[in-house]
Parts: C-alpha cells; structure tokens; sequence
C-alpha cells in the first residue's frame, strides 16, 4: 500500500537541522580547514605563513616524531597482544553455563573503564611509584626476584602503561566478546561435544569461527583507541618523561599545537595519524570480506 | 552435575574471583589512601596497620584531605566539581536529544537528501577526533569562544556515532504503521517525535546520555585547549593541576580522585543494564 505522504515536507529537516548546522560548523568545516591549516606554519591562531608541503617534508625527518611513532606503536602492540585475550578469556569464563554471580562479576571488570584517564593517572602515579607503589610491593611478594624499587616511571613507561590499559579496558572489551559470545549458536557446540569434541577444538572449529567478525571490530576500535594515547603518559609524567620515553604521537600534536603555538605543524601530524588509522580500518574490512568469502 | 563438570564450574569461578580482586584492588587502594593521613599513608598499602580492631589503627584515618579539597581557595575544587556537572549534563541532554532528533529523521522518513546526510554520518565515524584538535581550536578561537562553555560544549553536540546508534535504533525500535496512525489522528510532527518516538527508544536514550555524560565529565584535552580561566575549570583539568602543584600531597591526590570518580561510577551502577545493551547493540551485528 502506497499512500499519500502524510507529514509536511519540512518535517524531516526540523529534526535534522541542529545535527546538521552543528555538524557542518564543528566537524565539516575544521575538517577542510585542516587540510589548508597542514599546509602553513602557524605562531598561534593569528599568524600564519604558508609553506607547502613543507610540515609533511619536517615531519618525516624529526627524530621526536619518529620516537613517538615508535612509542606509540609499542604501546599499541602490547596492549593488542595482552589485553585481547585476556579480554576473550574472560568473556569466555563469563559465559560458562551455570556461572554464579555472573553480573557483579561484569560489572566490576567493567568499571575502571568508566574512569576518566585523568583520574586514572593520578591514581597510578601512586601505584606505579618505585619505592612506595602498590604494583611493586605486590610483585615483590609473588616474585621473589623482582627488582626492588623498579623504576616504571622513569625508565619501563610503555609496559606500565600497557598494564594501566589492561586494567581499563579489558573489561570493556569483554563486553563485546560477551555479547558475541551469546549469540553462538548453542545447538552447534552441543552437536559438536556429542560428536567427542573437546573444548579446545569446540573453541577452534565452532566459537571461534563465529566470533571472528566481533573479533576483528574489537581490534579495530583498540588499534584506533591506543594509537591516540594522550592523557595517561602526559598526566603520569607530566608531559612526555626521560628522554621522551613517554612521548605519543597525539602528545606531540598537542605539545606542537598548543604549546609551542604550531598549529600548522600540528595538523600535519594530526593528518599522518588520521591517514594511518583510515588505512588500517580499510585493510581490516577488507580482510574481513576475505574471510567471509 | 557429574565431577568433570563441577571442577571445571569451580575453576572458572576461581579464576573469575581472582581477576576481579586485582581489578577492584586499584579502587580500594584509592579509597584508603583518600582517607589515610599524612603520617599513617605509607605505614601500610591498604588500612593502616595498629592496635585498633580488627588490627587496623583506626587513628591513622582521617576526613582531612576531603574537608581541605573543598574548603582550600587555592584549589577550587567545589567549584571545577559544579563545573563538571554542569558541563556533563549540558553536553549529554543536548547531544542526545540531537542525535535522537537526527536519527529519528534519517530512519522514518523518506527525503531529498537523506542518502547523502548519510553518507556524511557515516564518513565522519572513521575520522580521528585528534585531527580536529587543530582546526577545531582554530575555529572555537575565530568565532570568539574561547574560554566559554559555550566553546567547549557546542563542538561536542553534533555526535556521528549518536545519529548512527538512533538510526539503528529508530529502525528496529519505531514502526512506520503507529507514526502513520497517529498522524491520521491529527498529532503534530513534534508531539509525534517527544510523545510517541521518544518513549519507544528509552533504552537507547539512557544508554547515550550516560555514553556522553561520562565522556564529557572525563574529557581531558577539550577543556584543556579551550579553557583559560581556572574557575571555568572541570574536574579533570583541575585534578591535573593539583597532580603537578600537590603532586606529593598523596592523601589529597586520592581524594580528589576518589570524589571526581564516584558521580559517574553511582550513575552508571543505577543505569548499567540500558548503558551495556546500548553499547554492544551497533556493534554486533556488524
């Protein structure tokens, strides 16, 4: 049945219109700007001198850029290779049948997530502190050998931070592979364990298969999420730390941009990022279609 | 239940049990050290240890640290704490109603236009809020907001992701057949979308406003850049600032922490089953 449009031609646009105008004015505009912004060296918001392609040509060529790229992508890996599985174990554990407790179990491993970076560097600060941490005391106890007084802070900052990131955000993580998890189908694995299945190879041959697109999101997101760290190492360290050990790449936007005043050189830095993340989420769709097909 | 079964039930709840001790270990360490004084902070981790019952030296707490964070003038902390909430609210009402309001427009009506408004939400999903830093800083400053809520919050309330969600949601959530009805009945577009669509996507409307409250109560870099004066200041730019100048102040340190954490920690646990549901659900179809 066709009938007559029965709402006025306006309609659609009254409830469009705020989305629109703020979406033009604050993420289209800056957006085109910044491309042309990439292109000159600024001294704050008002000076500004066009120079090419000149900030991409600097960039490639700074050594401190170079550090944070490699800080960044270390800190990516680790947190990718420690934080995933131990994300999808949970999860796994969470899901077993006839598991007790199941939502206050959820709900704590989900809340340091809620916690602002801000928050959680201040409370880290405390915990990764050499002589008086609660991180180093503990490890003490369950290994004897440790290093008494090891030096997070000030020598070992991306493996600290790659065990802050655990603690926020495994639990968030854990909540897709849950839900992806729920929606295995429960007479496939049963099939499976009638036919002598056991649970590693119910894992590789049936939950697995099934999980696998929530998989590949889930690494997306946290590839996206940890290649902008920012707040933890700049709150931890008070900015980028010995020797630049704490040094980012969206650090080193800011420090440019904002403290230095470059706004152009800023742009550029924040483009390289933005061109990186893009390739990265079209190489992961198109691995994932290759595997659908 | 036969013994493979129970052995396996009781290893899982064991290794459940463990991972979350060390997840709730940060939380309580905090909680103490909020309360622990000066002298009693680093006699032990947790509780200090005495005489007292339970063999913790109640003397050693105190409600010092909480009293100075909103009596000392020089911190501000009351102030960046109203600074917050305000902020938070403000940015999580208006974004939602706006991305509902989109969502609403690009789900259940047809229009010139509507693929391409589409193609633009979706586009903007894969743009890293990084880049904007820049231009967006450049523009708040042209159009004469900076140091303004105004400059920190209107930037925030056109959320891509929010239209995306509502879309989804409209789509699953709000059948064309009751719209059609009730405008044959002579309801107006406007009561039509606040009385009818509104209340039939209540869970996703709790999940984003708690998606972006929290976001705004813990953005850092926005208020940052665009913030001068420090009694404009939100709790995370203010407890950055008591980290650097009270960095030593640990008791202090805590308890700003603990205090700026629990609004958002209180929210959530009254609304976590709509905030779950709402964040998983663009995701796994996908």
């Amino acid at each position: 049945m066709s009938s007559a449009r029965l709402h006025p031609v306006w309609a659609p646009w009254i409830f469009l219109a705020p989305f629109v105008v703020l979406f033009g004015v604050f993420m289209v505009f800056p957006l085109v700007s910044s491309v042309g912004l990439a292109l000159q060296q600024t001294y704050g918001p008002d000076t500004a001198v066009r120079v090419g392609l000149k900030n991409f040509a600097d960039l490639f060529r700074d050594p401190l850029f170079w550090t944070a790229a490699r800080n960044t992508f270390a800190y990516t890996a680790g947190s990718l290779f420690v934080q995933l599985p131990v994300a999808l174990g949970l999860a796994l554990l969470l899901n077993q049948p006839g598991l007790r407790g199941r939502a206050w179990f959820r709900l704590a491993f989900f809340s340091p997530s809620l916690v602002g970076l801000v928050f959680v560097a201040a409370l880290f600060a405390l915990i990764l502190h050499e002589r008086e941490g609660l991180l180093n005391a503990a490890l003490a106890r369950v290994w004897p050998g440790f290093p008494a007084e090891f030096p997070w802070l000030q020598r070992h900052i991306m493996p600290a931070l790659i065990l802050a990131s655990l603690w926020m955000y495994a639990g968030f993580n854990m909540i897709y592979f849950l839900a992806a998890l729920q929606g295995v189908d429960k007479s496939l694995v049963e099939a499976a364990r009638v036919d002598g299945a056991g649970p590693c190879s119910v894992f590789r041959h049936v939950t697995w298969p099934a999980i696998a697109p929530v998989a590949g999101f889930v690494t997306l997101l946290s590839v996206i999420g940890s290649m902008q760290l920012f707040e933890l190492p700049y709150i931890l360290l008070g900015g980028a730390g010995p020797e630049s050990r704490g040094l980012t790449i969206v650090m080193y936007l800011y420090q440019n941009g904002f403290e230095t005043g470059d706004l152009g050189y800023a742009a550029a830095i924040g483009w390289v990022l933005a061109l990186f993340l893009m390739g990265i989420a079209v190489l992961q769709r198109a691995l994932q279609r290759e595997a659908r097909s | 239940m036969n013994l493979r079964a129970r052995m396996s039930s009781a290893l899982a709840h064991g290794l459940l049990g463990a991972a979350a001790l060390l997840t709730l270990a940060p939380f309580a360490y905090l909680v103490c050290g909020a309360f622990k004084t000066r002298d009693a902070f680093f006699s032990a981790h947790f509780l200090p240890r005495g005489a007292g019952a339970l063999g913790v030296d109640w003397g050693g707490l105190t409600l010092d640290h909480l009293a100075r964070l909103f009596s000392d003038p020089s911190l501000r902390f009351g102030a960046s704490l109203l600074n917050s909430v305000f902020y938070a609210s403000v940015s999580g009402v208006l974004a939602t109603l706006c991305a509902a309001m989109g969502g609403y427009a690009l789900a259940r009506f047809a229009f010139r236009g509507r693929a391409a408004v589409t193609a633009l939400v979706l586009g903007a999903l894969i743009v890293p809020a990084p880049l904007l830093l820049a231009p967006g800083y450049a523009l708040v400053h042209r159009l004469g907001l900076l140091d303004t809520f105004a400059g920190l919050i209107l930037p925030g309330l056109a959320p891509a992701f929010g239209v995306y969600l509502f879309r989804q949601a409209m789509l699953n959530a709000v059948p064309p057949d009751l719209l059609e009805a009730a405008r044959m009945d002579g309801c107006g577009e406007v009561r039509l979308f606040f009385e009818i669509v509104l209340p039939l996507c209540r869970p996703m409307l709790g999940a984003f406003l708690l998606i972006t409250f929290i976001g705004a109560w813990n953005n850092f870099i926005g208020p940052q850049i665009i913030l001068q004066s420090p009694e404009r200041f939100p709790l995370a730019v203010a407890l950055a600032q008591v980290k650097g100048i009270y960095g030593t102040d640990y008791g202090l340190l805590m308890a700003g922490t603990l205090v700026s954490i629990l609004p958002v920690m209180a929210l959530f646990i009254g609304l976590q089953r709509e905030f779950i549901a709402g964040l998983t659900s663009g995701a796994v179809k996908g």
